[in-house]
């Protein structure tokens, strides 16, 4: 059943991202791209990473498509085609490289597979720990905002970065033009 | 304000509903799936809908920009104020356990603080750059 599940989701990843590559209408692109984001997050629940599900459909499906949407507002939802001639080595580039990926994949542990490293380095503290050092059932959120604190913190800097940075380019640039504008047309008003 | 009458009545309906999941989703962090960073975009995007919907204007004056700015800072301020807290009481920068007696309920609350702090930065960092997108080439604003 688990099985079915998997090849649908995984099927219908591949028919979308095939579809948003050929797509030359922007508008839709952005839509199916939301419609993709959503089967991760699917794709991450079957896989039990619950909290990550959570984050992809919400950010993914939710807050990129609308910020996706509002800049086709502001541009035009037609992508410029450009005719190019076919790059046989490009081609060849790709492909060898996409072989080399796949080839890598055949290394990695089995899916679940408990004695991966990856599940024995500090896994194994915080599944025996998490309990008994802060009382917080959901480990992820104690992982998170505990054990990981200071990465979490570097997170929240960084979206606060980003955040100073769009109000530096959009807003900041806006208020002087603004400015400059009623000195132009003659209205002397004080500087903010 | 759109015109549709469905979709600004499905919307009234759903806002308070997803501005609600949102405050269960960050304090229920602990317990269930979530924490700030999902309940800070869930918050952003209910004001984003109440923004599409309504206007920008309306949002704007619900949500007043000033006030998201002052709370991008806000939020990361919990997060490093809980970090200095910890120092205060004698702890390690983050170390949480140093915040209460028990180390246990000092864990306890920290968590809750920092995913507190993150919550409010990403809530405001959502809705502040939508509503630099959603303004630019307009005149009326």
């Amino acid at each position: 059943m688990i099985d079915l599940i998997h090849i649908f989701l995984f099927t219908f990843l591949a028919i979308i991202a095939i579809v948003v590559i050929r797509m030359r209408d922007l508008f839709a692109a952005v839509m199916l791209m939301g419609i993709f984001s959503l089967l991760s997050a699917s794709l991450f629940t079957v896989m039990d990473a619950v909290d990550v599900a959570f984050t992809e459909a919400s950010v993914g499906a939710g807050i990129s498509t609308i910020l996706m949407l509002a800049t086709l507002s502001l541009t035009t939802s037609k992508e410029s085609t450009l005719y190019q001639r076919p790059r046989p080595l490009a081609l060849v580039v790709v492909v060898l490289t996409g072989a080399a990926l796949v080839y890598a994949t055949f290394d990695m542990p089995r899916y679940g597979d408990a004695a991966a490293p990856i599940n024995h380095h500090v896994a194994d503290y915080y599944i025996a720990r998490t309990m008994d050092d802060t009382g917080v059932p959901n480990m992820v959120t104690a992982i998170l905002a505990s054990y990981r604190g200071y990465d979490t913190f570097g997170e929240t800097t960084v979206i606060f970065t980003a955040c100073v940075g769009v109000m530096l380019l959009l807003g900041g640039a806006r208020t002087f033009y603004r400015w400059r504008r009623r000195e132009d047309a003659g209205d002397p008003e004080p500087r903010p | 304000m759109i015109r549709h009458v469905i979709l600004r009545v499905m919307a009234k309906m759903l806002i308070p509903l997803i501005l609600l999941f949102a405050l269960y989703v960050q304090f229920h962090g602990d317990y269930g799936p979530g924490g700030g960073f999902q309940a800070g975009v869930i918050f952003g995007a209910g004001i984003i809908l109440f923004a599409l919907i309504f206007g920008l204007e309306p949002a704007k004056a619900a949500f007043p920009p000033r006030v998201l700015e002052v709370l991008v800072a806000v939020g990361l301020m919990i997060y490093g104020g809980t970090g200095i807290a910890a120092i205060v009481k004698g702890g390690n920068f983050l170390g949480y356990g140093a915040l209460s007696h028990d180390p246990v309920h000092g864990q306890h609350l920290g968590i809750l603080l920092v995913e507190l702090g993150v919550g409010i930065t990403v809530a405001s960092v959502m809705s502040t750059i939508f509503f630099h997108f959603g303004g630019r080439g307009r005149k009326d604003v």
